[in-house]
């Protein structure tokens, strides 16, 4: 498994030996006609991948005021400014909506994990009848599209009955423990519990994928030695699949923070919503020009931006773990 | 949970030593799991897979069931309500909606398999080399696959405005006043909104066949190599044969988001006038005023038939290998 992370880019291999060999002769330094060619379209490729990201970047800076009487493709003549971004910031309360998501997709990643982990070992470190079907309906489950199972789901969430035991309270935000209505419609532990339960499947797959590479005898001895699963699991298996956790933890996370469908279902509330399907709410209302449109969306994708930026090994390794096997 | 070793290790003792164990096998291996034991995994394993039973496969069987009936989603499900093949029967023949969503879903996995998915490719062959810069150009065409669809939907809005837009700028169709209504126009706006999408999948492609390419080892290419093969014959007849795992991953990948398919539709306008899926429909039908259960599932179904295609491939291919 340690072969995954050889074929992540910052480490990656020199795997032509040919083009090594050519390394040390002296006509290295020729610029050759098929590298430039190459170069010039990837080039062409970068520009016109960044360009919309461009685009809304420029947008979102400059005065609404500014674009109408200059066109949208014009220079700045007032300057570019922040204003677009402090009036969403503050009018359409986004740091709001950051916690809102961010209520959901932590617990829902922690969990996923946990659950995903403990079903991965047990079917990858023991043998019993069912642990191939067990693995395949968790596998599969995940590549259903999600409008398969909608209806009934909302019917499971309109009747079942979840504890009113009050709530936690942080100024404007209100968690409720667990329902605030009395079912798991429009709650955020309902929108937890469904991505947990969605994407655990994934994780179980990719996870499964990774503990089956880690000997029996390890899970054996530690047995013998008098441990019982759970500890074994929680205190020898875990921490050796740390690097599948951690990327796993990463692609979870973009995943979840990127829901928008069970949200627009199973929750009604407009201040439970997290901010992707808020950003749609401000769609008609809030947003009367598009710079305004800009700075929203680009509020938006800062944290998976972020992520991506700062643990883009881990990202790679966990969409790539899933489809490579050693 | 409670103190486990003190109440296991009698049972323990008796267990055979782990040398035994793996020249036994199966049934011995059993022994070595105390009561305590077995009850932990059936715990560990249940708790999620009834959880996933009860979210995921239930739904899915209900979907099945209410596709037969004509349930409004008001009150019981009871024997009045079943109306046999009715629901399928309107939605093939009677439902004017039905066919152009089917292939504007067809369109899109066209679209993806034609076109993204091989261009995703294309950047990793061409990206799989020593390089000054590989890892930028893969970080570029990685980003979008980091952003929700929904804000890829407003970037690109952005490109697409009628007046403001810039591509209808940029062209001067503004000054001319020929505008052309890139996400109103439904002759266009499929594409438009695939153009969109495929910002987003390219990379995600690129990322996954590259790591497969790494994965071929190199010995394999340098064997071609030394036999005088050319790149071009290299790469369909050394590489592409044993990357067939990976090609089975990006097939069904590409399969599924075409199939699944819905965010980006709805947010530009909620999938009417030539943005119709078979995921809005369900949705329509089954979630709004109209509250056609029974209909909108019937709908679900035959996404669900068409989507078993990529799942029992994939299935059928990693779990060979797994446990």
């Amino acid at each position: 498994m340690t072969q995954n992370y050889q074929f992540l880019p910052s480490t990656m291999p020199a795997i032509f030996p040919g083009v090594a060999g050519n390394a040390g002769k002296p006509k290295r330094r020729r610029i050759r006609p098929a590298r430039v060619a190459l170069h010039m379209f990837l080039g062409a490729m970068v520009a016109l991948w960044l360009f919309p990201l461009f685009w809304a970047i420029y947008s979102s800076l400059r005065p609404y005021s500014d674009t109408v009487l200059h066109g949208s493709i014009s220079w700045p003549s007032g300057g570019l400014s922040f204003i677009n971004y402090q009036t969403v910031w503050t009018q359409a309360d986004i740091p709001y909506y950051y916690v809102n998501t961010l209520v959901i997709v932590i617990p829902g990643v922690i969990l996923t994990l946990l659950l995903a982990s403990m079903v991965a070992f047990c079917c990858t470190q023991f043998s019993w009848k069912f642990n191939l079907i067990v693995l395949m309906l968790f596998t599969a489950g995940n590549l259903l599209p999600p409008q398969v199972i909608i209806r009934p789901l909302y019917w499971v969430y309109l009747n079942t009955p979840i504890a009113n035991l009050g709530s936690i309270d942080v100024s404007k935000f209100s968690f409720a423990l667990f329902s605030d209505n009395n079912l798991l419609y429009d709650q955020y532990i309902g929108i937890i519990l469904i991505h947990v339960v969605f994407q655990t499947g994934f994780a179980t797959f990719v996870l499964s994928n990774y503990m089956k590479t880690i000997t029996k005898e390890i899970t054996e001895s530690a047995l013998v030695d008098g441990a019982n699963v759970l500890r074994i699991w929680w205190s020898v298996i875990l921490p050796l699949c740390r690097p599948a956790l951690a990327a796993m933890a990463t692609l979870l996370f973009t995943f979840m923070y990127n829901d928008f469908f069970w949200a627009l279902v199973l929750l009604k509330s407009g201040d439970k919503r997290p901010i992707t399907s808020a950003l749609n709410n401000l769609q008609g209302e809030f947003f009367v020009n598009n710079n305004l449109v800009a700075a929203g969306a680009l509020l938006a994708c800062i944290p998976p931006i972020l992520i991506f930026i700062l643990l883009q090994k881990h990202f790679v390794a966990g969409l790539t773990l899933g489809s490579t096997k050693g | 949970m409670a103190n486990p070793t003190t109440s296991q290790a009698p049972a323990r003792t008796k267990a055979p030593e782990a040398g035994a164990l793996v020249t036994t096998r199966r049934k011995r291996r059993y022994t070595l799991l105390t009561r305590q034991d077995k009850l932990l995994i059936l715990m560990m394993v249940g708790v999620p897979l009834a959880l996933d039973l009860l979210l995921i496969w239930g739904p899915t069987l209900a979907s099945v069931v209410l596709s037969f009936t004509n349930w409004d989603g008001i009150g019981p499900v009871t024997g009045n309500n079943i109306v046999g093949l009715k629901n399928y029967q309107f939605l093939f023949t009677g439902y004017t909606l039905f066919w152009p969503a089917f292939s504007h879903n067809l369109i899109w996995l066209a679209w993806l398999t034609f076109i993204a998915t091989p261009l995703g490719m294309f950047l990793a062959v061409l990206l799989d080399r020593e390089m000054r810069g590989t890892r930028i150009y893969q970080s570029v065409f990685f980003l979008p696959v980091v952003l929700s669809l929904v804000v890829v939907g407003f970037i690109w809005e952005l490109q697409y405005a009628p007046n403001d837009g810039f591509i209808n700028n940029v062209f001067g169709l503004v000054k001319s006043g020929k505008l052309i209504d890139w996400l109103g126009n439904p002759r266009i706006n499929l594409f438009a909104i695939l153009v969109a999408a495929s910002w987003r999948h390219v990379g995600y492609i690129m990322i996954l066949y590259l790591a497969g390419l790494k994965s071929v080892d190199p010995s394999l290419r340098e064997a071609a190599r030394v036999d005088g093969a050319t790149q071009v014959q290299t790469f369909f007849h050394v590489v592409l044969p044993v990357m067939a795992p990976i090609n089975v991953i990006i097939v069904v990948v590409t399969a599924i988001e075409a199939l699944r398919a819905f965010d980006i539709a709805f947010i530009i306008n909620q999938g009417k006038n030539g943005l119709e899926l078979l995921s809005i429909l369900i949705y329509n039908n089954s979630l709004s005023e109209a509250s056609l259960v029974g209909f909108g599932s019937a709908i679900a179904v035959v996404l669900l038939v068409i989507s078993l295609g990529p799942i029992i491939l994939f299935l059928s291919r990693t779990m060979k290998t797994l446990a």
